[in-house]
């Protein structure tokens, strides 16, 4: 479970959009068939091994369950566990298996493989990008071959989301070796062959419980990674449907045609302006008040032409805790300007902002330069490869400024943590997150949340700038792809064709 | 003769060596930590350090250089570590988009800069030579990324006759492949056939002023047959290995038309890779395209080593 | 320099490269103090506007005014090219001329070295090296640099061999001259315009190789104009505002093609035996 999406860059460098007129493909149209287009290539085909979100999209659900499952709402609901009980203390979770449950190789399904599993997530040897997810389970122990019993070292509200995810895919111990090149799970399609840089077949699986919950014999992940090449591929047919479309600025061109249909939905990924808390002049809270006054979403958004909802905290507009903060610093010239006079600063001075090589940074990088340079804060842009922003911005914290999003649902935890790139330590909201974390209540849960949220947006710890839109692009006559982004996965149960 | 080639080869050797050390070192410095790549930002350090221990990337630098030449001479170029799969297989894929593109771009190339060359030769010094030196000109400073980008929005965006970019693969539609090659191909092979243009008009001239065409002109030979039989076909040693060389560096160079075309090819595979610190795919991409460079220069020297039996100055 | 000139009136080809290179410098220089509109300022309001009396060239996607960007995108070409290619001069003169002077294994070595430079894939190189020290123009002048050092080093010792061999130099060497000496009296100023010509062309090829890496995100960062990134930008928006994607090319286009000829033109007035490298 990455933090910062990977599911946005948009390869390195531009290409150009078609209009090409040359028939569809036979092969793209038949009803039992689907190509998905996808904008980035998933390296490894085990989530376990690579943190990359573009392998949940392709491996989960479809081809790698999980106790619980994430349903289009975002709601958890039983997915390989039937169903389960929490202890009074939320220490204790007791998970009830589903019976008959195959892999694709036709190994049975039971507790000691879900206990191999998640075992692997907290081991210490363990080599599990999400492993801190997990490693508040302290054992699990198999209470008969259809009962799994995990439990905690301290109580986790986010710990059943967190067995939902594509990172606590159950493998078997047999196939989990060879998962990366060829993935066995228990979901309904099976790996048939991948041609790297290209493309990944899926083909209906066999051994799949609910058969007529699958309407599709093949399913095809095409990766596209240019925005305008995208676009080419829709319109030549070669792809059905990009669930996750990266150039808004292309969309008027494929609304205005009859054969696809836009869709506009919410994403978990809130695009901030990443500060460094821990950095002179930005460890003045004075001086990211003035940053905060002198950003106009309004502006940015248009430079995502249009697309995106603006936010004032760490949280998606969408989530029902949510709580509209933009007002908190509202764009005023004049006011930062003061901020920036106050802070000791009234002629501003020179900061770096460090670009990831993803769409929406490069757009809004330029626009955030102008808005600053406004208020006397000389901007240097560099553009970094993703390796580099991971080095050099995230790990080492060997910068000013930069733009990111962080696509993960439930991520305010991060504000709590130590050495996070932020370097933002706040006694006030470690204990509120402590409180968070430990609530069993999920009433009293969303009143911390919303104080949370208001804690930071005050602090001015980052600069929140607008909710990424999930635009989904596919043919009219493809029904059930999920019209909002709550988790990265591309779900085909119950996805047919007209 | 043995001599000379026997050298040649000895420091076509040296040169190779060189480059391995040169590759392996830069590769070597490229900032990013290829574990934080691959585990992401919720990594903690002890699952870095463990994965790092895995990929011997905590290894002392010279056991993995003689491990990487190890590989290299037994053919084994490991696997990548974004992908799991073998680099060998990798590269064989991508071969099959950019080896078609670049053998289109220089056929082409040599079909029109031919007779474009020659018919120059035959109006030297008129206005038809100017014309086609001027254009030759042109093909030499037109960045050939501008010219598919203006291809594009002729052919594509305006006329939509080829496909804008992109790449169906061979298997899932041959036509529809080979359609999709057709534009980058072309905006690849415009500085070609400006310098093929322009050396066979110079190697047809030369040949022009030899005896034996002169003869040919004097007996009374048409001039067509002078022109093609006599003059062209001497003409055509030169030519031959200039295009030659091209064709090392066309495969090298079609980095750019790549991208502009986003096709999954050779120049694609090595960019991201470097995107993504793959370091085991960039060390062997880039020394097996040295290595093609290197003997494509060895044989265009033995070819003049062959035909030319005067002694080889260095220049 | 008389009969240079009248030469040089008499070739078209010069000419047209003299006038293209003069309106490419004079183009950059008037950037410098003046533009239509302030290159930086952002108007959202006003973006992918067609060409109008305002805006002669339109606006970009941010509302820029294109002109203005591109006359500002003059200067980067020039300092870009004209740095990488003084480097590359600087360092290959020296090297090819020490090379001819001293023959033996100075001279062996260098031919390796060059060789192996020769050997590298160099749009693959470029991009390595500005990922190793990240994309910058400095670091995209660094890796053009790199690629003229072995081509001035080949010329320049080629040149200067010729004229070891030459009768005057053979008499200053007689005379008790050392190598330096003869090479800074007698070799340089006679080999100063096979330099110049190849400078002129190597000038061109910088600028190509710098509207390619910026092209790629690997030069100039924004919002400094760079005619190779705002190609790439302009890609994005071919459906919406083609004529953005014309005119950065055209300008690499002309500057390039002016340089070409210039180039040639040089040769053919100065020395029409001359024999240039070309290295993409």
């Amino acid at each position: 479970m990455n933090s910062v999406s990977r599911r946005r860059i948009l390869g390195a460098s531009a290409t150009l959009a078609s209009l090409s007129v040359l028939g569809e493909s036979a092969w793209a149209q038949a009803k039992d068939r689907l190509v998905i287009g996808m904008s980035l290539e998933p390296p490894v085909l085990d989530p376990t091994k690579n943190a990359a979100a573009a392998i949940r999209e392709v491996t989960t659900p479809g081809i790698y369950e999980s106790l619980g499952r994430i349903d289009r709402t975002g709601a958890i609901g039983p997915g390989l566990a039937e169903s389960w009980s929490i202890s009074e203390d939320g220490k204790e979770y007791v998970f009830k298996l589903r019976q008959g449950v195959k892999f694709h190789d036709g190994e049975p399904l039971d507790a000691s493989v879900v206990k191999f599993s998640l075992d692997r997530l907290f081991a210490p040897d363990s080599t599990v990008p999400a492993k801190s997810l997990y490693t508040d389970i302290e054992k699990v122990e198999v209470v008969d071959p259809s009962t799994v019993k995990v439990t905690l070292k301290s109580p986790n509200s986010f710990l059943l989301y967190s067995l939902s995810l594509g990172d606590s895919g159950i493998m078997h111990p047999k196939s989990a070796p060879t998962n990366d090149k060829h993935p066995i799970g228990t979901g309904p399609f099976m790996f048939k062959e991948r041609k790297e840089g290209d493309s990944i077949t899926l083909v209906r699986s066999p051994t799949w419980r609910d058969p007529a919950s699958i309407k599709l014999d093949t399913v095809i992940f095409k990766i596209v990674k240019d925005p305008s090449a995208q676009v080419s591929a829709l319109l030549a047919g070669d792809v059905d449907a990009f669930p996750g479309f990266q150039a808004p600025e292309l969309v008027e061109r494929l609304r205005k045609d009859p054969r696809f249909v836009v869709v506009v939905g919410t994403t978990e990924g809130e695009v901030i302006l990443a500060t460094n808390n821990g950095k002179k002049p930005f460890d003045n809270p004075k001086v990211r008040q003035a940053i905060a006054h002198a950003i106009n979403r309004d502006e940015l958004i248009s430079a995502e032409s249009g697309f995106g909802t603006p936010i004032g905290s760490h949280f998606a507009p969408h989530n029902k805790v949510y709580l509209d903060l933009t007002r908190t610093y509202p764009f005023d010239i004049a006011k930062a300007k003061a901020l920036l006079a106050e802070a000791g600063y009234p002629n501003g001075f020179d900061a770096s902002l460090k670009l990831p090589p993803v769409g929406y940074a490069q757009r809004a990088g330029e626009v955030i330069a102008s808005q600053l340079g406004k208020i006397g804060i000389k901007v240097a842009i560099s553009q970094l490869q993703w390796p580099q922003w991971l080095s050099e911005v995230f790990k080492e914290r060997n910068y000013d400024l930069t733009i990111v999003a962080h696509t993960e649902a439930n991520d305010l935890d991060r504000y709590a943590r130590d050495g996070y790139y932020w370097a933002y330590n706040s006694p006030e909201f470690r204990a509120k997150w402590r409180e968070v974390v430990a609530a069993t209540d999920f009433a009293k849960r969303d009143e911390l949340l919303k104080e949370a949220q208001r804690i930071i947006a005050r602090d001015a710890v980052n600069g929140y700038l607008w909710q990424l839109a999930k635009i989904g692009v596919w043919k009219k006559d493809l029904v059930g792809l999920w019209e909002n982004s709550p988790t990265p996965q591309v779900d085909l149960t119950g996805v047919h064709w007209k | 003769m043995l001599e000379f080639l026997s050298r040649r080869l000895a420091a076509a050797l040296v040169t190779l060596v060189l480059a391995t050390v040169v590759v392996f070192a830069v590769v070597e410095v490229l900032p990013g930590d290829p574990a934080l790549v691959m585990l992401g930002t919720d990594a903690r350090p002890d699952t870095l350090a463990a994965l790092r221990a895995r990929y011997g990337f905590d290894q002392p630098l010279v056991v993995r250089y003689f491990k990487w030449i190890g590989g290299l001479l037994t053919f084994d170029l490991g696997s990548s570590h974004a992908y799991g799969t073998s680099v060998a297989k990798l590269i064989g894929d991508r071969l099959l988009v950019t080896l078609p593109l670049g053998a289109l771009a220089l056929s082409w190339a040599v079909l029109v800069a031919i007779p474009l060359g020659v018919f120059a030769a035959w109006k030297h010094g008129r206005p038809g030579d100017w014309g086609v030196m001027g254009f030759t000109q042109i093909g030499i400073s037109v960045p050939n990324f501008w010219f598919g980008i203006v291809l594009v929005l002729l052919f594509a965006v305006t006329w939509q006759l080829f496909p804008a970019g992109g790449f169906p693969g061979w298997r899932q539609d041959p036509v529809k492949s080979l359609h999709s090659l057709v534009l980058p191909a072309l905006s690849l092979s415009l500085g070609e056939i400006a310098i093929l243009t322009r050396v066979t008009r110079s190697a047809m001239l030369d040949t022009l002023r030899e005896d034996y065409v002169r003869t040919a002109r004097a007996k009374g030979a048409p001039e067509r047959t002078v022109l093609f039989r006599h003059a062209l076909r001497n003409a055509l040693v030169p030519v031959t290995t200039v295009a030659g060389l091209i064709a090392g560096f066309l495969i090298a160079g079609a980095v750019i038309i790549e991208s502009v075309f986003r096709l999954p090819g050779i120049g694609q595979l090595v960019y991201d890779s470097i995107n993504n610190r793959d370091l085991v795919v960039i060390k062997n991409v880039v020394v097996l395209f040295t290595i093609l460079v290197l003997s494509v220069n060895l044989l265009v020297d033995v070819a003049y080593a062959v035909l030319d039996p005067r002694p080889r100055v260095r220049t | 320099m008389k009969g240079f000139l009248a030469r040089a009136a008499r070739h078209v080809g010069f000419q047209i490269g003299a006038v293209l290179l003069l309106l490419f410098v004079g183009t950059a220089l008037v950037s410098v103090f003046w533009t239509p509109h302030p290159v930086d300022a952002l108007q959202m309001r006003l973006k992918l506007q067609p060409a109008s009396g305002a805006y002669p060239l339109g606006t970009d996607h941010l509302g820029r005014d294109v002109l203005s960007r591109i006359m500002v995108g003059a200067q980067t070409s020039i300092t870009v090219g004209l740095i990488a290619v003084a480097i590359g001069m600087i360092g290959g003169v020296a090297l090819g001329a020490w090379a001819a002077a001293r023959g033996g294994w100075v001279d062996e070595a260098l031919s390796r070295l060059s060789d192996l430079v020769f050997a590298f894939p160099a749009v693959l190189i470029a991009i390595l090296i500005t990922s190793v020290l990240g994309a910058s123009a400095q670091n995209a002048i660094l890796a053009i640099a790199i690629f003229n050092v072995p081509v001035f080093a080949r010329v320049t010792r080629g040149a200067a061999l010729s004229m070891w061999g030459r009768d005057f130099v053979r008499a200053a060497t007689a005379m008790g001259q050392g190598p330096l000496g003869i090479t800074v009296r007698h070799v340089m100023p006679n080999i100063a315009s096979v330099l110049i010509v190849q400078a002129t062309i190597q000038f061109a090829v910088a600028i190509l190789a710098e509207a390619g890496l910026s092209y790629l995100g690997l030069g100039a960062q924004p919002p400094v104009p760079s005619w190779g990134r705002m190609l790439r930008d302009a890609q994005t928006y071919v459906f919406q505002a083609p004529e953005l994607a014309i005119w950065p090319g055209l300008a690499i286009a002309l500057a390039v093609l002016g340089l070409n000829m210039l180039g040639d033109g040089l040769r053919d007035l100065l020395d029409p035996r001359l024999r240039l490298l070309r290295v993409g």
